[in-house]
């Protein structure tokens, strides 16, 4: 049994757990076609029964949806109380989950509770005698080949490790629903509120369809007047900006693109002198198309890049600027 | 008055190239410089503002060799007061080996009479990116833990926790004692004074063996993920691309 912990939203499974029972396959088929349940938990976003049959199609044998007061606020240990209440009863082998904030909190904790290893962000599965794996290290600049010989064998897969893809023969959705026992222990660290958001400024920079990234290239905080025109320019767009833009206090952080900023997916992604270092790529390598601007054609941005323009931001920018301006008038 | 634990670990800077050692066990530093990871930074700045709004002590603690001496100096220069260290090779603990160390370390010191009630630890360190030496703690020590926090206030003897969750801003009120790990973004690190650094010199690092054997780390091997072809359409040199930036704007479509 292969057990995956599934987050929703009001679409049912999210993408990334999606890609996650999808990886789950592969390992399912390559144990000699392990089943595989999906595990739900609280106050769901989107109807159960229409998520298992969305499920179903993906290879999910029985989803579990677990409920009940202890589950009406998340808290990482209540939750994984529930996974591993799962994972008693069905005699699991494998927990697994998408490598989110939320994923790889709850699975942590279910290793920590079974005294296990636990691999984080995994993009792909070696041999299975011993059970080996391979995940992102260093921010993704370096892959780690690991074992995880002990059961249940505990791992969260890296977002984009494989596509979303339904299974070739799908069964009916089965939901289970369930009340594990809960501590009081796991409950005394869990959301008490959700009232007071600081602006969340990052908003319109998330569903922005154009971002006009800026790095380092941008040179001081006063480097910023012709991105920003160029941004009023640009339909839908938003200003992004790296980690050493945010870190050297030329920009807030709500604007940083990244591993530890935002995550874009514009239809445009205009890469100002930016390196394109692994980190700051993880947050925008699934925008559409990408052009980089950059004065060193070997830098890792232009070499992944669809476009680009070698030279300084500087002459290049008011020179796009005015071309617009010419083509408006 | 909180007496924070804010734990960092030396790590290769990796914003830069990455190489790997010859026998594929570590990331090599000797070019690229050592730091502690983003997340430690705020951790260190959230440890520092904690125990001097409540006239408490920053302490810190580090598991590495000699040589992560140099964080301990940086972080002190920060505020933080004191500093231990576990004297040993780190790329051979695993996630659970240096949650016990931590954990031995705060019974000791607890049993001697100096407490911490709360321990700061990054989400996740930027060379092993574990995500759970954190969460592995607080089991060992059985104290609740907030995972992913940005801030961190006390008040009522309770942290007070904000994290940026898949439903906006979260906010966790846990009894002291206990664990946070920390994401960067929710507080600006200080940079260090230069009487900051002077008195940071002066501190005694406690230094101590390790409580215990580390059980491995459950590495075979690492290795650089393999370069992708490019397939970039360079547009032009310097100005003269304007024109055909733009026209691409307008294939496009994403001009106002
Ligand atoms: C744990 C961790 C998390 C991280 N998270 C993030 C993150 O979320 N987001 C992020 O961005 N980074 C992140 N980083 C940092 C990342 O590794 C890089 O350091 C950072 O992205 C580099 O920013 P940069 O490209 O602006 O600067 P640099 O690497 O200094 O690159 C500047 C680029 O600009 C070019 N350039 C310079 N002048 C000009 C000019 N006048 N015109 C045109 N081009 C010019 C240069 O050729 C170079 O390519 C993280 C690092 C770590 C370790």
């Amino acid at each position: 049994m292969i057990v995956v912990l599934v987050e929703t939203d009001v679409t049912g499974a999210v993408e990334v757990s999606r890609e996650t029972i999808t990886f789950a396959r592969g390992l399912s088929a390559s144990g000699g076609g392990v089943p595989i349940d999906a595990v739900v938990i609280g106050d769901l976003p989107c109807d159960p029964t229409a998520l298992a049959e969305q499920l179903a199609a993906y290879g999910v044998r029985d989803v579990h949806h677990a409920s009940g007061d202890a589950f009406s606020a998340y808290g990482g240990a209540a939750w994984a109380a529930a996974v591993q209440s799962v994972r008693d009863t069905t005699g699991a082998v494998v927990v697994t989950a998408a490598g989110t904030p939320r994923g790889g909190e709850v699975l942590a904790h279910v290793a920590a509770r079974t005294g296990v290893a636990m691999a984080a962000n995994v993009i792909a599965f070696g041999g299975l005698a011993p059970f080996t794996v391979t995940r992102q290290v260093v921010g993704g600049s370096a892959w780690e080949e690991m074992v995880l010989d002990e059961r249940p064998a505990i791992f969260t897969v890296a977002g984009h490790a494989v596509a979303a893809e339904e299974a070739p023969s799908a069964g009916a959705g089965h939901l289970v629903e369930f009340q594990p026992e809960v501590e009081a222990a796991d409950l005394v660290a869990r959301v008490t509120s959700t009232a007071e958001p600081e602006p969340d400024l990052s908003g319109s920079l998330k569903g922005a369809r154009v971002v006009v990234g800026a790095g380092r290239g941008a040179g001081s905080a006063d480097g910023f007047g012709e991105l920003l025109d160029l941004v009023g320019m640009l339909d839908g767009a938003s200003l992004g900006v790296s980690r050493v833009v945010t870190s050297l206090g030329w920009r807030p952080h709500h604007e940083q693109v990244g591993q530890t900023g935002s995550r874009v997916s514009p239809d445009l992604y205009l890469a100002c002198g930016i390196s394109g270092a692994i980190q700051h790529w993880a947050g925008m390598a699934s925008s559409k198309t990408i052009v980089a601007i950059n004065t060193d054609e070997e830098a890792p941005m232009v070499a992944k890049a669809h476009y680009a323009v070698i030279g300084d931001m500087h002459e290049i920018l008011p020179a796009i600027n005015e071309e617009i301006r010419k083509r408006k008038s | 008055m909180n007496n924070v634990l804010v734990c960092i670990k030396r790590v290769v800077d990796s914003t830069g190239e990455v190489v790997i050692t010859d026998d594929g066990q570590n990331v090599d530093g000797r070019y690229a410089g050592f730091t502690v990871s983003a997340h430690e930074e705020a951790a260190v700045e959230l440890a520092v503002q904690i125990s001097a709004a409540t006239g408490g002590t920053g302490a810190l603690f580090t598991l590495g060799d000699e040589s992560a001496e140099e964080q301990l100096r940086g972080a002190l220069a920060m505020g933080c007061t004191a500093a231990t260290q576990v004297r040993a090779d780190s790329s051979a603990y695993g996630p659970s080996d240096v949650a016990r160390e931590i954990a031995a370390v705060v019974r000791d010191h607890e049993a001697n009479g100096s407490s911490h009630d709360l321990i700061l630890l990054g989400n996740d360190a930027a060379d092993s990116g574990d995500f759970q030496v954190g969460i592995r703690l607080a089991y060992e020590l059985g104290r609740p833990v907030v995972n992913g926090a940005s801030t961190v206030t006390i008040k009522d003897g309770h942290a007070v926790a904000g994290v940026k969750g898949p439903e906006g801003h979260e906010i966790y009120r846990v009894p002291l004692p206990a664990v946070v790990t920390v994401l960067e973004g929710g507080v600006e690190p200080r940079y260090p004074s230069v009487p900051g650094r002077m008195k940071a010199k002066k501190v005694e690092i406690e230094v101590r063996e390790p409580a215990g054997a580390p059980t491995g780390t459950k590495r075979v091997r690492l290795t650089l993920p393999p370069p992708q072809p490019s397939q970039v359409q360079i547009l032009g040199t310097g100005p003269e691309a304007a024109a055909a930036v733009v026209d691409l704007f307008e294939k496009l479509g994403v001009l106002r």
